[in-house]
């Protein structure tokens, strides 16, 4: 995000025509028997000769300046070859950059890589050590004396926004504030986005519902940890083997960082553990690459789980206050939020975006948004699949859901009654194209799961909701071999594992070749220009028209063989189910030529066969999705137990379906462990208390029953084969969903993160004792 | 767990820190020391001549954990899973005898004892993961000393007896003696917890563990009950044990709760009187996995939950 679209960038008309791959499930998976076998390597499985170990000190305060840094007794220990800290790093200027989703400043990415003036988390980095044994390295450590100067701390947002709470940053006045305050706060921006006449919408309003949300930071759960391996030469060049979700977008983060050439740095993306936005940001790189130049050694970091959970970024916790007036017969006359969003230790969380999504779903006239970026002493938040999303998501879909019932409407049908679609004008700007919101909710409406009886203290619920998808800067290459095999080089990095078997399929599909005859791989910063990272739902959609692109510049390149060799013009030459033939009969009798016939004809008639894409793809096609679930509420634990649940979703067109099935399944489980029982929790040290996942409790299989999808297919206009993103939308839902489900077994409403055992306990409690208070006064 | 045999290089001094060279000849930190003697006796005298820190190594499943973790680090691992008597399970006469180092997976493959003490077998079952349990074992659950430990609140209901041995000789302590708080046991310095002798199964009798945790496998309990009661032939309870795990500073034995059931016909009244006296007993901690609040209100839930439970069994 942060870019306006570009006139220049590139859009592909959908085509509506007989698919032969596109559509199916083919059994072999690019990635998969290497992940099951253990031979897919991941960057921790990256080794080079006379590597060292790289290990973080990191600060136990959650707030302290730093007074002085001793690493001489480190330097001194027999086995250490580097020990680094702020001085080994240029501090940076003020400049912004996109990172995925969200955006950086270098300033604060220097700081946050390796603090300078002071710590502002716990976990924060201050120096860091390469030895030749993890154990010497972490011997080393503790031979680093460090002298703070420990200061006040705050951890939630709604202290960090006080007017007496402690200020992180001296300098920061909120922004978009005219004039500007007189004094530093934590509230880095205030944002707004306006449509219609807000008081006029809550004057039409029969109902109108004003609730408040909080939620806690959660984490992404990536099962591997960040690694990177760096190897810099005495010629000034640095490698870098690193997890990540963009390697483009690394490199030049790394140069930046480091005041190198984009050039002399490359990055080799190895197979990805996981990323769901938690790897678009650099931790690790730039402190091998300088660990490595010091030393003259290649140097390797694994973090441990608690380094993961300590010191990268989660998402955005929250206070959200929403407000929303209807008539009595269900229509939605005026939305309004205040979208309070903490950001970590350094300003930009995802609140544009969900200053973007919050209503986006709903056909409004009258809507207004206002939020606030929070700092607090937590770490940098980083993207978390549809970040921001989520948690307007639980405050606008809950509401929806108490006007549904205030009107006596079924909640799909209210949905319906105010659903977004074609031509629909949003609040923060451009009107919807074709979209399948309404289909997901007749189809919701529709499905067996709505038969299934409740029994007690069971309940139903029904959220939706919607992201858009980037497109942005995607390069790749097809290279024909001489055996007429294909080869795709694509620079997206496959975050999901799937989209180097769509790229395969639409390869083949393109071509005209079978799916087994074309084969995918991910090239590294030399390899291909530059992509922009794999965020925002783009990987497959804006990755296909980059390889579709290719394909058709290696078709045109086969087309002007046939041409020479049968001595034609090129456009009397046609690219038809996998051969070049003659545009028609006038052109002469030629026997069309298949793929491998043109390959092993290629050198003579001018040289190898390729095509190439660099484009920067327009969009990639907004999505919508309903989710219905079913739970059980132990009324004396209050736990909640997911029963049944159910996942429509527009997909454009699904190219593997499979695949499409397991990201909507994996997106509901995240927001399921999101809604039931993740938080990070703090202690009054504001040291983090649960930094693994025994206690950070993401669900496990027993948790979740069969999840249900369904895909539907409302082709994106501007992509070939009608694909849009389909990553992100399903976290959304499951929060609000569950909310409504709680409700409707035991009428209670949770609007407090997570909705854990003790706090759904504490809630039936004090419904017992208003309910009680109700009955009383009636009875007087 | 990797067998290292041999004796360990000579390393230099830096500072009281130990270093050898690794194959590349580099400066690498010497590893601790493991052992495995074939006899309690050897065990015995190891521990006894360790000046350092010295751990007791059966499963691994907590102590790899903690040095991963780099929350101890020992000079001395004493792993005891070569040691016969300790990974025997034995019924003699009725009662049993089970081996510290015997793995819940092995317990859970004897059918006679799971028949023999079902509720038991519910806490052992719940140790971990299926992965874990084929390594962990019932001593290390009882001596990694853990309030919310899953197997001890049943153990300490069956009346379970340790036999521990060490530099003074052998004794035995009753299961509910040995936990003394988070990480603290009676044991003296060098004691290793031999074995566990459960009583004869009287007739009419059953036991039962359940615990309470947010996920529902992989997670430590935020309240644990176990219950053994005994029956006479017109259903009266005669005798009952009832132990809370996760409620306090270490695993309870409620005498309060086990009277509200004995006597009674476990009937309403009955239940409700336990659910009071298993709140009451409770003087837990506000942590991460739970508030004072809760684990007072769910200790009383659950024991019910729990009474039923070993009811059904003692009267099948």
């Amino acid at each position: 995000m942060g870019r306006a679209p570009s006139p220049f960038a590139t859009k592909i008309p959908y085509e509506e025509k007989d698919l032969k791959i596109i559509g199916s499930n083919p059994t072999a998976r690019g990635d998969a028997v290497d992940k099951v076998t253990g031979r897919a390597r991941y960057a921790a499985d990256v080794k080079l000769p006379g590597q060292l170990i790289g290990r973080v000190l990191r600060s136990p305060h959650a707030r302290a300046n730093i007074l002085s840094i001793d690493m001489s007794e480190a330097e001194a220990l027999p086995g250490v070859k580097a020990v680094v800290c702020r001085n080994d790093f240029p501090d940076m200027e003020v400049e912004h950059a996109a990172s995925g989703e969200l955006m950086v400043n270098f300033r604060d990415v220097t700081r946050n890589m390796m603090a300078r003036e002071n710590v502002l988390y716990d976990g924060h980095p201050v120096a860091a050590v390469a030895a030749t044994s993890d154990a010497i390295a972490k011997q080393a450590m503790k031979l680093i004396k460090v002298e703070y100067e420990v200061l006040p701390h705050v951890i939630d947002v709604r202290d960090a926004m006080k007017p007496d709470a402690p200020v992180l940053h001296e300098d920061q006045f909120t922004k978009g504030v005219d004039p500007k305050p007189e004094k530093p706060s934590n509230i880095a921006a205030r944002m707004e986005s306006k449509l219609g006449d807000i008081d006029k919408g809550f004057q039409e309003a029969e109902i109108v519902i004003e609730r408040e949300f909080n939620t806690k930071p959660v984490h992404q759960g990536y099962i591997e940890p960040q690694a990177s391996i760096a190897n810099y030469t005495e010629g000034g060049m640095a490698e870098v083997w690193t997890g990540t979700q963009g390697h483009f977008v690394f490199r030049a983060q790394i140069a930046k960082l480091l005041k190198m050439d984009m050039s002399k740095v490359k990055v080799i993306p190895t197979e990805l553990g996981g990323g769901f936005g938690g790897k678009n940001n650099v931790y690790l790189e730039p402190l091998a690459v300088v660990l490595s130049k010091k030393s003259n050694r290649p140097v390797k970091m694994v973090m441990d789980r608690d380094e993961v959970f300590r010191a990268t970024g989660p998402t955005s916790g929250t206070n959200v206050k929403v407000k929303m007036g209807c008539t009595k017969d269900g229509r939605i006359t005026a939305a309004q939020a205040e979208l309070n969003y903490q950001s970590g230790a350094y300003a930009g969380s995802s609140l544009p975006l969900a200053t973007i999504t919050v209503f986006t779903r709903y056909d409004l006239e009258n809507v207004s948004v206002v939020g606030h970026d929070v700092t607090t002493n937590r770490p940098k938040v980083a993207a978390y699949r549809a970040p921001g999303a989520p948690m307007v998501a639980f405050g606008v879909e809950t509401v929806v859901d108490e006007m549904a019932r205030e009107c006596g409407m079924d909640p799909i049908d209210f949905r319906l009654k105010n659903a977004a679609k074609e031509g629909t004008q949003t609040h923060f700007g451009p009107k919807l194209g074709p979209i399948g919101y309404i289909q997901t909710l007749e189809r919701a409406r529709e499905h067996a799961h709505l038969k299934e009886k409740l029994g007690p203290n069971q309940g139903r619920g029904v959220a939706s909701g919607f992201w858009f998808t980037l497109g942005a800067e995607t390069s790749a290459t097809v290279n024909i071999g001489e055996d007429g095999t294909a080869t795709l080089i694509f620079g997206t990095v496959d975050v999901t594992g799937g989209s180097r078997s769509a790229f395969a399929m639409i390869v083949a599909e393109e071509l005209g070749i079978p799916f087994e005859k074309v084969r995918t791989m991910s090239g590294d910063t030399s390899a291909l220009g530059f992509n922009f990272m794999t965020a925002g739902s783009r990987g497959t959609a804006a990755g296909s028209m980059a390889a579709v692109t290719a394909s058709r510049k290696a078709i045109a390149r086969m087309c002007e063989i046939a041409a020479r060799k049968w001595e034609v013009e090129p456009d009397q030459v046609v690219w038809e189910d996998g051969r070049a033939r003659p545009a028609g009969a006038n052109v002469g009798d030629f026997e069309p030529m298949t793929v491998a016939e043109l390959a092993k004809e290629a050198s003579w008639f001018g040289g190898t066969i390729a095509g190439h894409a660099e484009i920067n793809v327009a969009q990639g096609g907004p999505g919508f999705g309903t989710h219905v679930v079913d739970v059980e509420v132990d009324r004396r634990t209050g736990a909640v137990k997911i029963l049944r649940y159910t996942l429509i979703q527009d997909a454009g067109k699904a190219v593997y379906p499979e695949f499409i099935e397991g990201q909507f399944q994996g997106g509901a489980v995240q927001g399921i462990g999101t809604a039931l029982n993740e938080e990070y929790i703090y202690n009054d040290k504001g040291v983090l208390e649960n930094p693994g996942f025994l206690d950070y409790r993401v669900p496990v299989a027993s948790d979740v029953p069969f999840i249900n999808t369904e895909i539907v297919e409302v082709p994106n206009p501007d992509h070939p084969y009608g694909i849009r993103g389909i990553g992100e939308v399903p976290i959304i839902p499951p929060l609000p969903a569950i909310a409504n489900a709680i409700h409707d077994a035991v009428g209670v409403r949770l609007r407090d993160h997570p909705m854990s055992p003790p706090k759904v306990l504490k809630a039936l409690r004090d419904n017992m004792i208003e309910e009680a208070a109700v009955q009383g006064t009636a009875a007087e | 767990m990797v067998r290292v045999d041999g004796p360990v290089r000579p390393s230099v001094i830096y500072k009281d820190i130990p270093f050898t060279e690794n194959v590349n000849g580099e400066a690498t930190l010497t590893d601790m020391r493991y052992e495995a003697p074939e006899t309690l006796d050897a065990a015995v005298g190891l521990l006894a001549e360790e000046s350092g820190v010295a751990r007791v190594f059966a499963g691994g499943t907590d102590v790899m954990v903690q040095i991963h973790l780099d929350l101890i680090e020992p000079d001395l691992i004493v792993d005891v899973k070569n040691i016969a008597e300790m990974r025997e399970v034995v019924e003699e006469d009725g009662s049993w005898r089970i081996g510290a180092a015997v793995t819940g997976k092995e317990l859970m493959d004897n059918a006679a004892f799971n028949a023999a003490w079902p509720g038991v077998m519910d806490g052992v079952r719940l140790i971990g993961s299926v992965q874990v349990r084929g390594r962990a074992t019932v001593g290390g659950n009882l001596c990694n000393a853990s309030p919310a430990a899953d197997s001890v609140p049943p153990m300490i209901a069956a009346d379970a007896v340790a036999s521990v041995i060490g530099p003074n000789g052998r004794r035995d302590v009753s299961m509910a003696d040995i936990v003394t708080g988070p990480g603290q046991t009676s044991l003296e310095d060098g004691e290793i917890v031999v074995s566990f002798r459960l009583p004869k199964r009287p007739a009419n009798s059953g036991d039962a563990y359940l615990r309470f945790t947010p996920r529902s496998e992989m997670d430590i309990a935020v309240v644990g009950c176990g219950i053994n009661l005994m029956l006479d032939d017109g259903g009266t309870c005669t005798a009952a044990r009832v132990s809370l795990g996760a409620v306090a500073a270490r695993p309870l034995l409620v005498d309060d709760a086990a009277n509200a059931l004995i006597g009674t016909k476990v009937g309403d009244d009955a239940m409700e009187a336990l659910a009071a006296a298993a709140s009451a007993a409770c003087s837990p901690i506000d942590d991460k996995r739970g508030t004072i609040e809760y684990r007072t209100e769910v200790a009383g839930v659950l024991a019910q939950r729990t009474a039923v439970i070993a009811l059904e069994r003692a009267k099948s």
